[in-house]
């Protein structure tokens, strides 16, 4: 089986569940949700009967395309990513009726429901697109198509003033960098006179190339990018946008919106890295290495004042995002043992795990306590134990401690940083997983040494298929705490 | 699975069966005790299984996680890991035991016991892991339940400041002491973990592969972090508070057992693997052990409590174990090895002391505390009699016998005249004498002479027969290593001397 059937098959999905939703009169459209999780869930399974395509095959898709290891993990990343997004969908729906439901009489009280979960579907099969694009115009376009729907996503409460405010700056910080992606691109082309990321690679290696040239379109892309895996100094928006959007969608932005976002990074500017012409590669490296060093110190000191745990999580997200552009500024020019592709790769999947898991604990609580506070949490340890127990673990992989999926990601990014000698970047990294602790732990510490807000506050209610989500993530969490081998030979 | 890896994860697997409901005293408890076991049955396998060929690890199993670089998920004993093991299982039982019963417990009793369990199962994996990550990563599953502990349950109102003390203060020491651990990895080939890999290169045929420059950069990187973890002078400002303000299980385990990982980093990989390294900072290291014997050990002397009195004995006792590592002989090393077992079990029962006189008394100030209590409790004050003769290392406690160890190997090369070592060692005699007279003052000031009025009508009783089995417990262990100190050096020697040849 071809590659691209999984991005027809969720595109099919996606447009079916807009069709049920509009034509079969649901009474209760959290079917639909449920719909949508299973077919991801076979998408997801079709992943591993996927065979790359023949040496024989010349047509020109696949100078689109790219079917390797690494595009399908990208793609395992965002189906999977979906599935625990529509899961914390369903659970959020309370608030999407609240603020989307129509004023007029007799309208259906979820009517506002359907597209909720169907949108997240055909973001998905964008993202799918986006982890195969080698191509610039491939890239391009997927990228938009992510990207819009996550404008409508965003603000899809519209009767929530956060949501909407979320909306319009992602919109218009969003548009400008699509404006800025266009322009490097257009760029690189006139220098290298080819779209294809094989053929720019090539390019770029030859003496008589624009160097000065190259290096602009460079920085236009990374200024374009850096926008969307949330680098300093591109990272205004991620506060706000994540505060104001829908909890599930927030994770996904977080996660999913990331990771694509990286992998393309990391294709794109590889090219760049590894380029043997004039002084190119030596000039993205200090680039790279001073976004990271930005990244790191306004991620991880900006997260320590927080009081609001989605804005927490923004910035943790910032944080995080400095740790991959570390590894991606120390990466290595001679391949040696392990290549930053599988760092990043297998950093992300500890993300994903790690963050989705603190997010299921967020929707939960926004829906049954009506805050994102930190407050909320307090003495969470003893009205809802389980919780409780469950965001512990998030927070501490997300701190990085070992045994954690978490510390492994930040382990090998140590690794690289130390063996390319990048003291400097040590030093921030070293300060900035230390504040990790702090402001991971200060969440760890109001769930636990703090009493309850009020006497007698009841438990927070789990549904029995979010309790498995959460059980399951906890599991590959200290799974692959102990045996990274286990993401990292997905990838090459 | 081997006996080792069922002692490394017995107790992750109390741990989750308490998560799952499981009654918390009574599981974490049985598997204290089956843990106690099986290291007493690997303990009798090692002694008959010839020491001399033990020293490369026995009962070595391996788990390969990831082919390059080599990552395993390794575990075998050698004679140091083996005494550390059973330092950690012994006070593990007895820190179980003193926890409070549950009925007694404000708040999360579970939390209570799936803490000691976690420290326990760190020290365990820690000490007896073949493999760079895993020595590194087992000490950091401490981490949370500490931070945890003191901030719930531990005693005084500064106790979160404390509990966010000693957890951003460990974490940044762990992460520059992973920085040097990497660094260590890379000038050793860079591609694998294993222990055995290491030494492997760093014996090779054209002797040790680090430049002098980087093994001192090392070296230092390295006592840095390990440094904080033990509170070397000077960042031991964590430690006597953290101690004094932690429930009774959690100092025990913490000052007795967790605070070794960080002298055992530096016997098993510091001082074998960078050899150049710590001869150039040797002075250095001298310096600042006499800053933990002498300038702590009077700090100690004007304590007003007996709890942080406790917390800065202990720092100021590192000293000693230092001592014996700067040394680098065999015998300096051996010593410093049985000086961590006996500090291990000497100050786990000087907590749980402290935290049976809390429990009746209520405050651990001097002021308050006015004297005569042994006759009120007359077990307890003989306790703390014992307890307070072995720390100052008097003959018959594992203490002396360890100690007097450290001291050879400090002069052990004075034929060739008097160096630094020595001069450090004839100083840091004199902190014998500072610890008897923190000790001994403590030992009057609480126990000794006339029953004040408000004590004697106060109803408190000696120690329930329950509260004594871990007390003592830890008090014959200590006069058993005291009485036959080759118990245990039969095991350290060979490795020691192994170890030290590394250098030469």
């Amino acid at each position: 089986m071809p590659a691209y059937t999984l991005e027809i098959i969720v595109f099919a999905l996606g447009l079916a569940i807009l069709m049920v939703d509009a034509f079969a009169k649901l009474e209760d459209k959290r079917s639909l949700a449920w719909l949508g999780i299973l077919g991801l869930l076979v998408a997801f399974g079709l992943l591993f009967k996927v065979e790359p395509h023949g040496e024989g095959d010349a047509s020109p898709f696949w100078l689109f395309y790219s079917d390797n290891r690494t595009s399908l993990f990208y793609k395992g990343i965002a189906l999977l990513t979906t599935i625990v997004v529509l899961l914390m969908a369903v659970d959020y729906r309370g608030l999407v009726e609240r603020f989307t439901a129509p004023a007029e009489k007799g309208a259906h009280s979820q009517a506002g429901l359907g597209e909720f979960f169907a949108l997240p579907v055909l973001a998905c099969g964008a993202l799918m697109c986006m982890a195969s694009a080698i191509h610039l115009v491939s890239i391009f376009v997927s990228l938009e198509a992510v990207t819009i729907t996550f404008y409508i996503m965003v603000a899809y409460l519209r009767r929530n003033v956060g949501s909407l405010e979320a909306g319009v700056k992602y919109l218009i910080l969003g548009a400008l960098s699509t404006g800025f992606l266009v322009y490097g691109f257009a760029w690189l082309y006139g220098v290298t006179g080819s779209m294809e990321l094989p053929k720019i690679a090539a390019a770029l290696n030859e003496d008589g190339i624009n160097t000065t040239a190259a290096l602009f379109s460079f920085a236009l892309i990374l200024v374009a990018l850096g926008f969307k895996v949330g680098a300093a100094p591109f990272q205004l928006w991620i506060p706000d946008v994540y505060q104001g959007a829908p909890t599930p969608i927030t994770a996904f932005l977080s996660v999913a919106s990331k990771a694509a976002g990286f992998v393309v990074l990391l294709r794109v500017s590889k090219v760049f890295l590894e380029s043997t012409a004039g002084d190119l590669s030596a000039h993205a490296a200090t680039a790279f290495a001073v976004i990271a060093g930005l990244t790191l110190l306004y991620g991880n000191l900006a997260a320590i004042p927080q009081t609001n745990f989605k804005r927490l999580l923004a910035y943790s997200s910032i944080a995080h995002a400095g740790f991959l552009l570390a590894a991606i500024a120390a990466a290595p020019t001679q391949e040696s043992g392990m290549s930053v592709f599988q760092v990043v790769a297998f950093y992300l999947g500890a993300y994903l795990l790690m963050t989705l898991l603190a997010f299921l604990v967020v929707g939960l609580v926004r829906v049954h306590r009506d805050s994102e506070e930190l407050e909320a949490y307090r003495g969470l340890g003893k009205t809802s134990p389980f919780l409780a127990l469950v965001l512990l673990v998030a927070m501490a992989s997300l701190a990085g401690v070992p045994l954690t999926a978490g510390f492994f990601g930040k382990f090998f990014v140590f690794k690289l940083v130390v063996e390319q000698h990048q003291w400097g970047l040590l030093v921030l990294v070293i300060v900035g997983a230390a504040a990790g602790f702090y402001y991971y732990l200060k969440v760890v510490a109001s769930m636990y040494w703090q009493e309850p807000v009020s006497d007698g506050q009841a438990a927070i209610p789990v549904s029995g298929i979010t309790r498995t989500a959460m059980v399951v993530l906890i599991a590959l969490i200290i799974v692959a705490g102990f045996a990274p081998g286990v993401i990292l030979s997905l990838v090459r | 699975m081997t006996l080792l890896e069922f002692i490394v994860f017995l107790p992750l697997l109390a741990v989750l069966a308490i998560l799952a409901g499981a009654p918390a005293r009574y599981t974490a408890l049985s598997a204290a005790i089956v843990n106690a076991i099986a290291v007493i049955l690997v303990t009798i396998r090692f002694g008959s299984y010839s020491v001399e060929s033990a020293t490369a690890g026995f009962m070595a199993s391996s788990r390969e996680l990831l082919a390059s670089p080599k990552l395993s998920l390794a575990f075998a004993a050698d004679g140091l890991s083996l005494v550390l093991v059973i330092l950690t299982v012994i006070v593990t039982v007895a820190a179980v035991w003193a926890s409070p019963a549950e009925s007694k417990i404000k708040g999360s009793v579970k939390l209570y016991y799936v803490s000691s369990l976690l420290i326990s199962a760190g020290a365990l994996g820690a000490f007896l892991s073949t493999d760079l990550f895993f020595f590194y990563a087992f000490h950091e599953l401490a981490l949370i339940p500490t931070f945890l502990m003191i901030g719930i349950f531990g005693h005084g109102e500064d106790r979160k400041r404390t509990a966010w003390t000693i957890t951003i203060y460990l974490g940044v020491g762990s992460l520059i002491l992973l920085a040097g651990l990497i660094a260590l990895f890379f000038n050793l080939g860079g591609n694998s973990f294993a222990f055995a890999d290491l030494y492997g290169q760093a014996t090779g045929a054209s002797g040790n592969p680090i430049s002098s420059g980087a093994q001192n950069s090392i070296f230092l990187t390295l006592l840095i972090g390990f440094g904080i973890l033990i509170s070397l002078f000077p960042f031991h400002s964590w430690a006597p508070r953290a101690y004094a303000e932690a429930p009774t299980p959690v100092a025990m385990l913490h000052a007795g057992v967790l605070k070794k990982f960080g002298l055992y980093g530096l016997l098993r990989l510091a001082m074998p693997l960078l050899p150049g390294g710590a001869e150039h900072w040797q002075t250095l290291l001298l310096v600042l052990l006499l800053g933990n014997i002498i300038i702590i050990g009077l700090v100690t002397i004007a304590q007003r409590r007996l709890d942080t009195m406790l917390g800065y004995s202990s720092v100021m006792h590192m000293g000693y174990v230092f001592l014996g590592i700067a040394s680098g002989n065999s015998i300096g090393w051996s010593g410093a090895a049985l000086l961590m077992f006996a500090h291990g079990i000497s100050i786990a029962l000087l907590f749980a002391l402290a935290g049976s006189l809390r429990d009746r008394v209520g405050s651990l100030e001097f002021d308050l505390l006015r004297g005569g209590l042994a006759k009120k409790a007359p077990a307890l004050g003989l306790l703390f009699g014992f307890a307070a003769f072995a720390s100052i290392g008097l003959p018959g406690f594992a203490n002396f016998a360890s100690e007097v160890l450290v001291f050879f190997g400090g002069f052990k090369e004075m034929g060739d005249g008097i160096g630094a070592l020595q001069w450090a060692t004839i100083i840091a005699l004199w902190g014998v004498v500072i610890s008897a007279v923190y000790m001994l003052r403590a030992y009057r000031n609480v126990f000794k002479g006339p029953l004040a009025d408000a004590d004697a009508k106060a109803s408190f009783g000696d120690l329930t027969a329950g509260e004594r089995v871990p007390i003592l417990l830890l008090v014959i262990a200590l006069m058993v290593v005291g009485f036959m100190p080759n118990l245990l050096l039969m095991f350290l020697n060979p490795v020691m001397e192994t170890l030290a040849l590394f250098g030469r």
